[in-house]
């Protein structure tokens, strides 16, 4: 029905009709970044304000209120502010590596759209080491931090640069090693073939063979993402904001941005990898399109990753180490023993 | 194949492109006044007494190492990973030995009190 992948095919052989080869490549990939690219701006305005709302709901507030229906404009509002506020790059700051860092940070949440699966076909770049892809590129936020941490030349930054680091790389393991049991179930690497491994239903989705796997990764990735009850870089009551201390205006911006661009990454993951990506519960709701589903799904999860921000007290740095090295990564082996098993057990 | 990845190089351009412009944007209708004052650092309202890219105790370098170790592992196990189910029972048994010794190697870091944040 009202599938979204017929539309950028329609265009995408309207354009190969009246340009060359080579140009039709480079046009395309131009427009899915920028399509791409409008779409995360919206997502991220939208999940500015639901995390408001929902912070306040679950505190018994109210929320932003005044600036449109309960409150909708006020990102909006937000973003006006950013814009107009002075630059103030301190005088004392390593001037390049302060100026990059915002912008590698932005750049790497935003280079792991290439590869996911939004919808039936709905995909830019169908890449055969799609997983892989993405662990490796959005990584690349833990040198942007660094960077922002050394860059702003301030006590407060640099310990929060420097406890990310620690914090990132940490988690970095258990988080690659959970989803290595999806991948052994879905024997491909592939965005689209894990997706399609787990077609039919619901009872084919991988959270039901990976419940560790899926614990593991969205406890590492929730780290990875510096979220609540991970959020040690940033600390607000003792380090003020950690990295981002001394960044205003639009620079601080992108760093805002990238943190609710990887929240849906991570909950666009846990979908593809464990609830079926974009196929239907059961095949009787397949009327519904798929982009439907995956958005859903994804707006789910980032429901729940708000939900633990408000349930759990922020954890200590040395349990926050001692938890991914002790407990995250044996219990990630001991998944993977036992998915090995239960492949060789069940094969026939 | 080199046209899939050619989209993740145009990609970088337009990610970058996207930031520059906002920045530039930014810089159109900001104002712009700054005064030594404003330039300090922040240090809760305090005149900063010292230089911060100072010599600093960068406590997580044992971790650095393993992790290092267990990243190029994970490398080794993907490929592994996506063939397992043709390989079979062979291919599980090498793999155990493999993550073996590999997690003998945390249990000696951890008895060593390497992971330990002090």
């Amino acid at each position: 029905m009202l599938e979204l992948n017929v539309i950028f095919e329609a265009v995408h052989r309207w354009l190969e009709g009246i340009l060359p080869q080579g140009l039709v490549t480079l046009i395309s990939a131009l427009g899915t970044g920028g399509i791409v690219l409008a779409f995360l701006s919206i997502l991220a305005l939208f999940l500015v304000w639901w995390e408001r709302k929902v912070s306040a709901h679950m505190q018994q507030r109210l929320g932003p209120m005044r600036t449109g229906w309960h409150g909708v404009l006020q990102t909006i509002a937000d973003g006006v502010k950013l814009v107009q506020k002075e630059d103030l790059i301190p005088s004392t700051a390593d001037r390049p590596v302060y100026f990059w860092a915002p912008v590698i940070c932005f750049v790497a949440a935003f280079m792991a759209y290439l590869v996911i699966p939004f919808g039936r076909g709905l995909i830019v770049q169908d890449l055969n080491i799609g997983i892989l892809y993405i662990i490796a590129i959005t990584t690349f936020t833990v040198v942007s931090l660094l960077m922002a941490g050394w860059g702003s030349n301030n006590k407060w930054a640099l310990l929060g640069g420097m406890r990310s680091a620690a914090q990132i790389v940490s988690y970095e393991v258990p988080l690659t090693l959970s989803i290595l049991g999806a991948v052994m179930l879905a024997e491909t690497l592939s965005m689209v073939g894990i997706v399609q491994s787990q077609a039919g239903g619901f009872w084919n989705w991988l959270i039901f063979r990976q419940p560790i796997g899926f614990i593991v990764y969205y406890i590492a990735a929730t780290a990875e993402a510096n979220r609540t009850p991970f959020d040690i870089p940033e600390a607000e009551q003792e380090l003020v904001a950690g990295f981002n201390v001394e960044y205003s205006g639009m620079k601080f911006a992108m760093f805002f941005l990238a943190e609710f661009v990887n929240m849906f990454t991570i909950s666009a993951i846990a979908v593809t990898l464990f609830f079926g990506g974009w196929n239907a519960p059961h095949p009787i709701f397949n009327f519904v399109p798929s982009w439907i589903w995956f958005m859903g799904k994804s707006l789910v999860s980032v429901f729940i990753l708000m939900w633990f921000r408000w349930t759990y007290p922020r954890i200590r740095v040395d349990q926050l180490m001692g938890f991914a090295w002790k407990f995250l990564l044996p219990l990630a082996f001991l998944n993977i023993i036992l998915t090995g098993l239960g492949v060789l057990i069940f094969r026939n | 194949m080199v046209g899939n990845y050619g989209y993740a190089g145009v990609w970088v351009l337009v990610g970058i492109g996207f930031v520059l412009f906002t920045f530039f944007f930014a810089r159109l209708i900001r104002p712009q006044r700054p005064n030594p004052n404003k330039l300090k650092n922040y240090e809760c309202g305090e005149f900063p007494f010292s230089d911060s890219q100072l010599q600093f105790n960068v406590r997580y370098y044992i971790f650095a190492l393993i992790f290092v170790i267990f990243d190029v592992e994970v490398v080794f196990l993907f490929p592994w990973a996506v063939v397992f189910k043709s390989l079979g029972l062979f291919a599980f048994v090498e793999m155990l030995i493999f993550i073996a010794i590999l997690l003998f190697g945390l249990a000696y870091a951890w008895k060593k009190g390497a992971l330990k944040w002090v």
